[in-house]
């Protein structure tokens, strides 16, 4: 049982898949102590690329050295990859289709301290929105080994976010990741909550006590933003009296977007638990997720709510 | 180096200023110490590097007014490295800008000193940065509209070396130069160090002052953490027609606390433990 952060995961994966895949490379932006990169730095120093605090030159150069047939691996914090070198993302990366990995920390409220100039809420809903990406958001440390490994066999380019807090493991031991695969992690029959990266193990401790209260929730851990699991959305709409959907992230362009529009036609209400709209501040990530309704008691409130 | 140095220093300089700035600066520095402690993560080594600095511009050289913070007559001071707030919460509440009961609201839920500046949270905060080299941009955008409206406000922004990495900063140096924003100083915090490592392994920054003379500044090379030369380019900038000017101020990251010196991990996020404070106040209050 590991409560390991996403980030440290990302970072210990890097290592461990190094010597398999002798093929991919890693560049930072001298942040390589924030984005867990460092452990691989120290392994693979020749298989480390420094691009000073210049993302935007590094998203580009990126997407020149992938025509070696070597994949880069983009890293730093996903307010400077989604935002300041999106246009980067899209016009050197995306377009041309080329075969880069981004993958980004410091997501969400999880940040904390350092405030809202880090808090990336944003980040699911940009790069959703260009044509070519696929976007990963894992919940747990063995996601975020097997999405890497994934992504390293996969042509395209990609967006994962990770994350600073510890969580722990949600997925089973069996678990497969694959994108575009939704996978449901406690079954339910009246109510689905369906929730992505840290929200996860939030969504399974809220659905765990609203059992106590009679009600029993099903969860379902969506890891692939883009392309999203529109089945197994669908599958759950038409069993559930109602959805809940859960994110570290705004209202607007990412989960509850996402699982609005992949069941459009299905007759039934989705409730968001998500960031309503604003920019939070500096806190630990406990309290801002209370603060900003972000919560376990958030979903657990809401569903009650929403119940009888 | 400033060739009328000397003169500038005669003219404004006396044994009194330079011995209130050095106190002041040791303030900060003991202030920057405390608050992050009680923050319980954040960014030292940078804010101890800007303290001569910033004790010069908010004691000495800036037009300001801490019962108005927005006393429209203000020079206009923006922190471009963000993440050295401290040195700047420091600043202002020894100022007069807030109160120094603030400080254990550092970085916490409800605290009005976020852990980047926040302009609307913080009373003498301009801008909010902590993404690197927006503020500078920022600045000379003020200081272009402080010539069109014929103010005579003086803008002064404060930069990381790491921070002359991003592309911005070079595009905001050709747009400084090409609008002879001579209402403007800039001054880089040369401290060799960024986040991970120095400039030297990251990306190299040699020669930093070639570069910013070639971009059409008026360039001061000085020691960052003595006071007579700290002055002696303030009043210098205030001489030069046609031209922005930067300071390169070369100075010790971590400065004046000597387990921080030159140690890269002291950039941050970290903050010294009550054990580290009380080693670091004692050889702050020992310093001189
Ligand atoms: C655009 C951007 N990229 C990355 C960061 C993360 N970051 C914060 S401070 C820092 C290093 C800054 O080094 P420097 O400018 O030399 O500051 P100092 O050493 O004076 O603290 C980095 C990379 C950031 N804040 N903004």
């Amino acid at each position: 049982m590991s409560t390991e952060s996403l980030r440290v995961a990302f970072g210990q994966s890097l290592v461990r898949l190094a010597y398999k895949y002798p093929n991919f490379v890693v560049f930072d932006a001298d942040v390589a102590g924030g984005t867990c990169t460092h452990f691989f730095r120290n392994d693979f120093p020749d298989r480390f690329i420094q691009c000073g605090i210049a993302e935007q030159n590094m998203m580009s150069a990126a997407a020149g050295y992938s025509l070696s047939g070597i994949t880069p691996f983009v890293t730093c914090y996903a307010v400077f990859a989604s935002m300041r070198a999106v246009e980067q993302a899209r016009n050197s990366v995306a377009y041309p289709d080329f075969n880069v990995k981004i993958v980004a920390s410091h997501v969400g409220l999880d940040v904390g301290p350092d405030g809202v100039s880090h808090q990336a809420l944003e980040d699911l809903a940009i790069f959703r929105a260009i044509p070519n990406f696929t976007v990963i958001s894992p919940a747990d440390e063995r996601e975020v080994l097997q999405a890497t490994e994934v992504m390293l066999r996969t042509h395209g380019p990609t967006y994962m976010r990770t994350g600073r807090s510890p969580v722990p493991d949600v997925t089973p031991a069996d678990y497969q990741f694959k994108i575009g695969k939704g996978v449901v992690l406690k079954d339910g029959s009246e109510v689905t909550i369906v929730a992505t990266g840290i929200m996860v193990h939030r969504a399974i401790a809220a659905a765990q006590h609203l059992k106590n209260d009679g009600i029993n929730a099903k969860v379902v851990n969506i890891s692939t933003i883009k392309p999203i699991d529109r089945p197994l959305l669908q599958q759950c709409a038409s069993h559930s009296r109602f959805m809940v959907t859960c994110e570290d992230h705004n209202i607007y362009g990412g989960l509850f977007s996402s699982v609005l529009e992949a069941i459009a036609d299905a007759p039934v209400p989705v409730y968001p638990v998500a960031v309503r709209d604003c920019f939070a501040e500096s806190g630990e990530p406990l309290a801002l997720a209370q603060k900003y309704g972000i919560s376990e008691a958030d979903i657990i409130n809401l569903i009650k709510s929403k119940h009888n | 180096m400033a060739r009328d140095k000397t003169a500038a220093i005669n003219r404004i300089m006396n044994h009194d200023t330079l011995t209130l700035l050095r106190t002041k600066a040791k303030i900060i520095r003991k202030d920057v110490m405390q608050m992050l402690h009680y923050a319980g993560s954040g960014h030292p080594g940078g804010s101890l590097s800007a303290a001569d600095i910033v004790a010069a511009l908010y004691f000495h050289e800036m037009r300001l007014n801490p019962k108005s913070p927005n006393w429209p007559q203000r020079d206009f001071f923006v922190l471009s490295k963000g993440h050295s707030c401290p040195v700047v919460y420091a600043a202002l509440a020894e100022s007069g800008f807030f109160s120094k009961d603030w400080y254990n609201g550092l970085r916490h839920i409800n605290g009005a000193l976020q852990g980047h500046p926040d302009r609307k949270k913080t009373p003498g905060i301009e801008f909010n940065s902590g993404s690197l080299s927006q503020g500078f941009s920022f600045g000379l955008g003020r200081a272009l509209a402080y010539k069109h409206t014929k103010d005579t406000n003086r803008v002064y922004i404060l930069m990381g070396c790491g921070e002359q990495d991003e592309g911005q900063v070079w595009e905001g140096a050709m747009f400084g130069a090409h609008y002879k924003l001579n209402n403007v100083l800039a001054i880089v915090d040369y401290n060799q160090l960024q986040s991970d490592d120095t400039n030297d392994h990251i990306m190299m920054l040699k020669p930093l002052a070639e570069k910013w003379r070639s971009f059409g500044w008026n360039v001061f090379e000085i020691d960052g953490h003595n006071m007579e030369q700290i002055l002696g380019a303030f009043a210098d900038a205030r001489g030069i027609r046609l031209k922005p000017s930067v300071i390169i101020a070369s100075t010790i990251k971590g400065k004046g606390v000597s387990f921080m010196e030159n140690v890269p991990k002291w950039h941050g996020s970290l903050a010294p433990t009550a054990d580290e404070l009380k080693l670091a106040m004692a050889e702050l209050d020992n310093d001189q």
